[in-house]
């Protein structure tokens, strides 16, 4: 028991430290981008609706600051509801079509062929569909998270050793008991392959149902502000939008950390 | 009929005449993606005794891990039949351990976790077997590795984690095919001789797949040769070179002799040329 205790703390030490060298080489990038900026509009002199000063963005963030918020928020329920949605279908309909050869070709044929059409020329029709607000967003952001998932899914379950479900055979296994303690856990770092791909789609697939059906959302502000030539406020979104799209993605970095840490992605980077 | 006559020629290989394994005019094919026949393996017959080393070498592709498996009743046959200890082979026979060129270790599994595979893939308490299991770790030089992961032992170390979990709950005979074949030269002389050990110990009847000549005679006391296309058994050799054997055998006369035999067979066969 203390082993373990200790144990994870050795982990946490090493994640902290790892985490003080990334924030030292994030601040520095963060530094020399603003200087670089800031040099930019001094020495050009650029009008401030083509690039404003870095101050002025940070001014007119918190000028709107709880508008940013109040959207924001419309943003990251349509990308998680969307996400969660497409996770909670997708690895389903992947564990079926790997364990039956009639589902699979049942189903893999219409989903490929899903897959090929632009997700945004099925806007329109989801507008149709879904009218205008968040089940559209949804919808956009379902559809452009799902392939990914069930692809990776698959590869992942397909992946295991044919001798290891022979060993497993020997060894007088039934097929459940191959699936949930040899197939399930093998094909965890390719589904987490799947899931922060989609993790990264899904902030695309929300900001696309907001520039095309929405009046509220992170994609609706940029679209006003683009409106108004309101270039700094523009900015300020856009640095709020991907801080957000980060976190979520890190997000899904940790619970990878956590539930795979055995495997070759998670090991001490120096070696 | 004079008993004697049945009592000498019971007498002649005492081995092979209390048989655990019967392989009896085997043959199985595949069907290819193409829907052709391929024909694995073709009238085999072939008694393996109780507490034999028996390897089996031949070309690639003959069928050795197609008989193995058939044994292990993975795979059905096509023609005749496999009986152990007296009863037909008809689905998985369970009452074995079986190691494979790969390790086939778990990342996600503890090397004492890994051992303890062999229960819980059997839907068996493994906290019973816990002790053994770390017994069995210790004799093979890997006391104190129980909680690491696999990855962070060598290829020698995973395969003798391997050869753990085949023997955890003691099976009576053990199937291995390839099991030190990813290993470098002296790791696999090591492994060799601490096979030979246990085997010494225990008696169990092993099934043992190699494309190394050498290995065949060392190890076993009758090695049968295969010939490819179709996979038949081309010849049994006896190896009767004195037991216990240790790593110096493999420098006597005798042992050469019967490596240049099994060679000869294979530039027959047009395998080595
Ligand atoms: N599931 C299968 N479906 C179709 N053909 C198969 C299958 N398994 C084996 N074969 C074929 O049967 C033949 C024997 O294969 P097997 O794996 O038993 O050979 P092997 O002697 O073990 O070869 P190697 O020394 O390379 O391991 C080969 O021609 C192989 O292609
Ligand atoms: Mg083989």
């Amino acid at each position: 028991m203390a082993e373990k205790e200790a144990k994870k703390l050795s982990l946490w030490s090493a994640n902290a430290r790892g985490w003080h060298v990334d924030a030292f080489w994030m601040f520095l990038s963060l530094v020399i981008v603003l200087v670089l900026w800031e040099a930019l509009v001094a020495v050009f002199g650029f009008p401030a609706h083509l690039l404003p000063r870095p101050l002025a963005v940070v001014y007119s963030v918190i000028d709107h600051w709880g508008t940013i918020v109040e959207n924001a928020g419309d943003t990251t329920v349509a990308v998680m509801l969307g996400y969660v949605l497409a996770v909670v279908f997708a690895v389903p309909i992947a564990i079926l079509i790997v364990i039956s050869p009639q589902v699979e070709r049942l189903l893999y044929p219409p989903l490929v062929a899903t897959q090929s059409i632009p997700k945004i020329a099925l806007a329109p029709l989801f507008i149709v569909w879904f009218g205008f607000g968040l089940e559209t967003k949804v919808a956009v952001t379902f559809l452009i998270c799902f392939f990914p998932i069930v692809v990776d899914t698959i590869v992942g379950l397909r992946s295991i050793d044919p001798s290891l479900i022979q060993l497993a055979r020997s060894m007088g296994a039934p097929s459940s008991r191959v699936f949930l303690k040899l197939r399930l856990p093998g094909a965890l770092p390719s589904m987490f392959g799947g899931l922060k791909v989609a993790s990264a789609l899904a902030v695309v697939g929300a900001l696309t149902g907001e520039y095309i059906a929405s009046d509220s959302g992170l994609g609706y502000i940029l679209l006003s502000a683009s409106g108004e030539m309101n270039t700094a406020l523009l900015f300020g979104v856009l640095i709020v939008l991907s801080v957000l799209a980060m976190i979520f993605f890190y997000a899904i970095e940790l619970l990878e950390k956590l539930l795979i840490p055995w495997h070759v992605s998670q090991r001490s980077h120096a070696q | 009929m004079p008993a004697d006559i049945i009592q000498t020629s019971a007498s002649t290989s005492s081995k092979s005449a209390d048989a655990l394994i019967e392989i009896d005019g085997v043959g199985k094919t595949f069907t290819g993606q193409d829907g052709e026949n391929i024909i694995a393996l073709e009238d085999t017959d072939l008694k393996i005794g109780r507490g034999e080393f028996l390897s089996i070498v031949g070309p690639s592709g003959c069928g050795k891990s197609t008989l193995l498996n058939l044994v292990a009743g993975l795979l059905e046959t096509t023609r005749g039949e496999i009986r152990i200890d007296g009863e037909q082979v008809n689905g998985p026979y369970t009452d074995l351990g079986f190691a494979f060129q790969s390790d086939l270790l778990l990342d996600w599994r503890t090397v004492l976790r890994n051992v303890l595979l062999q229960c819980d893939m059997r839907g068996m308490d493994s906290k019973q077997h816990t002790g053994r299991a770390r017994k069995l770790l210790k004799s093979v030089g890997l006391e104190g590795f129980e909680d690491k992961r696999p990855f962070e032992l060598s290829g020698g170390m995973r395969q003798r984690v391997a050869l753990c979990r085949a023997l955890l709950l003691d099976p009576p005979m053990l199937l291995m095919d390839e099991p030190f074949g990813a290993l470098d030269a002296l790791t696999r002389e090591q492994m060799q001789s601490d096979l030979l050990d246990m085997w010494q110990e225990t008696q169990k009847t092993v099934l043992f797949i190699t494309h190394s000549i050498s290995e065949a005679v060392y190890l076993s006391d009758r090695i049968v040769v295969m010939s490819a296309r179709p996979g038949k058994v081309r010849e049994i050799i006896d190896v009767d070179i004195d037991r216990p054997r240790d790593l110096s055998v493999r420098d006597s006369a005798e042992f050469g002799a019967i490596v240049h035999r099994v060679r000869l067979l294979f530039q027959e066969m047009g395998v080595i040329h």
